[in-house]
């Protein structure tokens, strides 16, 4: 594995009021891994990847992403920089078809604009069907390419989740930052995204992961950081960080007798 | 694929048939002016006027039907396109220049009052977005009204008169031609262009919607954030909307300027936003179809009453008992109502919509 960093936070700082969100988190996400991010309800996993995807600004700290100052950049040009991301709570356009949600996400790597749209030129004729057989193609890869036609809002939840990735791949991310893709999925489902998961790193892309469900991190992820009121408190490799005492008092509140 | 490949064979084995009823659509559609003409040349301009709202609703289709930012100030881009050609083609400034020059300036002039409007109100959505767009499209009307001092620009309330009507060369369009032995009034050469125009207009509303473009709308429509997180220049994409929008009904008022020959600020007021976003709404918005049929529905059927309410009263009750102007917009409303009772999503719904509407009936 290529151990340089993809993405560099240096002491991330945000605060919402009187409530500080984020204190000096730094963190460096390596090319190739899949990186999990856990802790509590409330200890700023969300923030956090508002942050990362250009929701947020950061009142401190900076953060590079393949060598480029991303903060304070729009969600869409951060995209465009290669962090594509889903959301907790399912966000699919949801009266689109799950392939029209897919080519939607082709929309940064095409450029047929009005005139092109209008005059439908051999060149956006070209692009038009590549953007349809990629979409398709994507579907496919994620394995719900039978669904393509149905209403994104008629699939079912964990097809759901697998679409949001597809759409999210469609933007040839270098950074894939999902958001609990596990929620709400019974276990069979989880271990099919597992499977998914490993799939899409060995395909090159680089995983951060926020997820509630303890055994998928620690299965998956090749290192964990953890999270409690803002700040970090342990990052490792998942056996070393299930160990260590102070994410067990973070999580427990207090030591195992 | 498979839809694709089974309606493509189906288009193959029934391509005859189609060109066989668009032949016959067309030549109706030539004919047309002439079996009006023959019940009564007021019939011609009635038909005029509709496909002008037609064309102009097509313009406010792609904002409120595609884009989702509804907007109720829509007459203004109409006001201005239709100003821009009386001023530049009337003795008012004494200024007569050709059509080709001042209506694509009309667009372009209305397109950046389409970005004005859209520039401030890009965070707005909804109800707030409509309330804006209604104050923008009264402050268009009032400085219409106003702009006749200190310097005469826009001669007030009186309007504009005189104004030139449409030149091809040697070909005047309020005049009365005959060619190959039959006669073409003013109203029916109007009526040709104004077809051609939106058939134009149509097709561009088509292949935006089926475009990168009109999926990058669609998906604001549905959900900003996400459509932001999938690169989409939200700002930008938004902006393009107002501004197409915006064009159309420019290029809509520098022909409603030609035809009449005299305009007012009185034919830009409020109602005739509502009006014509009533014909995107009751026709089915986000459908180009749809939209056509709403704007000739809406443009029609008040006409028609006119001719009908009072023999009717006459054959019933042997005398006109209300007045024919009372009762036919009373008529009209009742319409509306039934219409939005019965088919909530527009008489001819877009794919999208009428999931929607599906979907909140089922709830």
């Amino acid at each position: 594995m290529d151990t340089t960093a993809l993405l560099e936070a240096h002491h991330l700082g945000k605060r919402f009021g009187g409530l500080t969100a984020l204190s000096g988190v730094s963190l460096s996400i390596h090319r190739g891994e899949i990186y999990g991010l856990i802790g509590p309800n409330g200890a700023g996993k969300t923030t956090l990847f508002n942050v990362i995807t250009g929701v947020y600004v950061p009142d401190e700290g900076a953060f590079l992403f393949d060598g480029l100052k991303l903060n304070g950049m729009k969600p869409h040009r951060v995209v465009e920089q290669g962090i594509a991301r889903t959301f907790q709570n399912i966000r699919l356009f949801a009266n689109m078809t799950a392939l029209e949600n897919v080519m939607v996400g082709r929309h940064l790597r095409s450029h047929a604009g009005a005139l092109g749209a209008v005059f439908r030129g051999p060149r956006t004729r070209a692009e038009e069907a590549a953007i349809r057989r990629r979409a398709h193609e994507l579907l496919e890869y994620v394995g719900i390419a039978r669904h393509g036609h149905a209403l994104s809002k008629n699939l079912a939840y964990g097809d759901q989740r697998r679409l949001e990735i597809a759409r999210a791949l469609a933007t040839e991310p270098k950074l894939l930052a999902l958001d609990e893709p596990a929620a709400g999925m019974n276990a069979t489902e989880t271990v099919s995204l597992r499977g998914l998961l490993e799939k899409i790193r060995g395909d090159g892309v680089t995983v951060l992961l926020i997820e509630h469900d303890v055994k998928l991190v620690m299965g998956l992820c090749d290192r964990v950081a953890v999270l409690d009121y803002g700040k970090k408190i342990a990052e490792g490799a998942p056996a070393q960080v299930q160990r260590d005492p102070v994410v067990i008092q973070a999580y427990l509140g207090g030591a195992l007798p | 694929m498979r839809y694709a490949a089974d309606s493509l064979a189906h288009l193959r084995k029934h391509r005859s048939a189609v060109w066989i009823s668009t032949g016959a659509v067309a030549f109706a559609l030539v004919l047309l002016p002439f079996v009006l003409s023959s019940v009564g040349t007021a019939w011609v301009r009635i038909t005029n006027l509709a496909i002008l709202f037609a064309i102009l609703s097509l313009g406010l289709n792609v904002v409120v039907g595609f884009a989702g930012l509804l907007d109720l100030g829509y007459i203004a881009f109409y006001g201005v396109g239709a100003y821009c050609y009386a001023l530049l083609a009337s003795p008012h400034f004494g200024l007569h220049l050709p059509f080709w020059i001042i209506l694509p300036l009309g667009a372009g002039l209305a397109c950046i009052f389409g970005i004005l409007l859209g520039a401030p109100t890009l965070k707005l959505r909804g109800d707030y977005l409509a309330i804006v767009t209604l104050g923008f499209g009264e402050i268009v009307r009032i400085f219409l009204n106003n702009l006749s001092q200190p310097v005469n620009i826009t001669n007030g309330p009186q309007g504009v008169t005189l104004i030139d009507p449409f030149k091809i060369d040697g070909l005047v369009f309020n005049r009365t031609d005959s060619l190959l032995g039959l006669t073409f009034t003013g109203p029916m050469k109007y009526y040709y262009l104004l077809l051609l125009l939106l058939i134009g207009v149509m097709l561009v509303n088509v292949r935006l919607q089926d475009s990168r473009l009109g999926r990058a709308w669609v998906a604001i429509r549905e959900d900003e954030l996400a459509a932001q997180a999938m690169g989409i220049n939200t700002r930008n994409v938004k902006l393009l909307a107002f501004a197409m929008g915006a064009s159309f009904g420019g290029i809509a008022g520098g022909m409603f300027s030609a035809m009449q020959g005299f305009i007012s600020p009185e034919s830009f007021v409020l109602t005739e936003s509502i009006n014509v976003l009533a014909m995107v709404v009751l026709g089915g918005m986000g459908n180009v179809w749809g939209v056509v049929a709403g704007a000739l529905l809406l443009s029609f059927v008040p006409e028609v009453l006119r001719y009908i309410v009072a023999p009717v009263q006459e054959a019933v009750f042997g005398r006109v008992i209300i007045d024919p102007e009372i009762i036919r917009m009373l008529l009209f409303g009742l319409a509306l109502v039934l219409m939005m009772l019965y088919r909530p999503a527009g008489l001819w719904p877009s794919r999208t919509r009428k999931r929607e509407f599906d979907e909140a009936v089922h709830e």
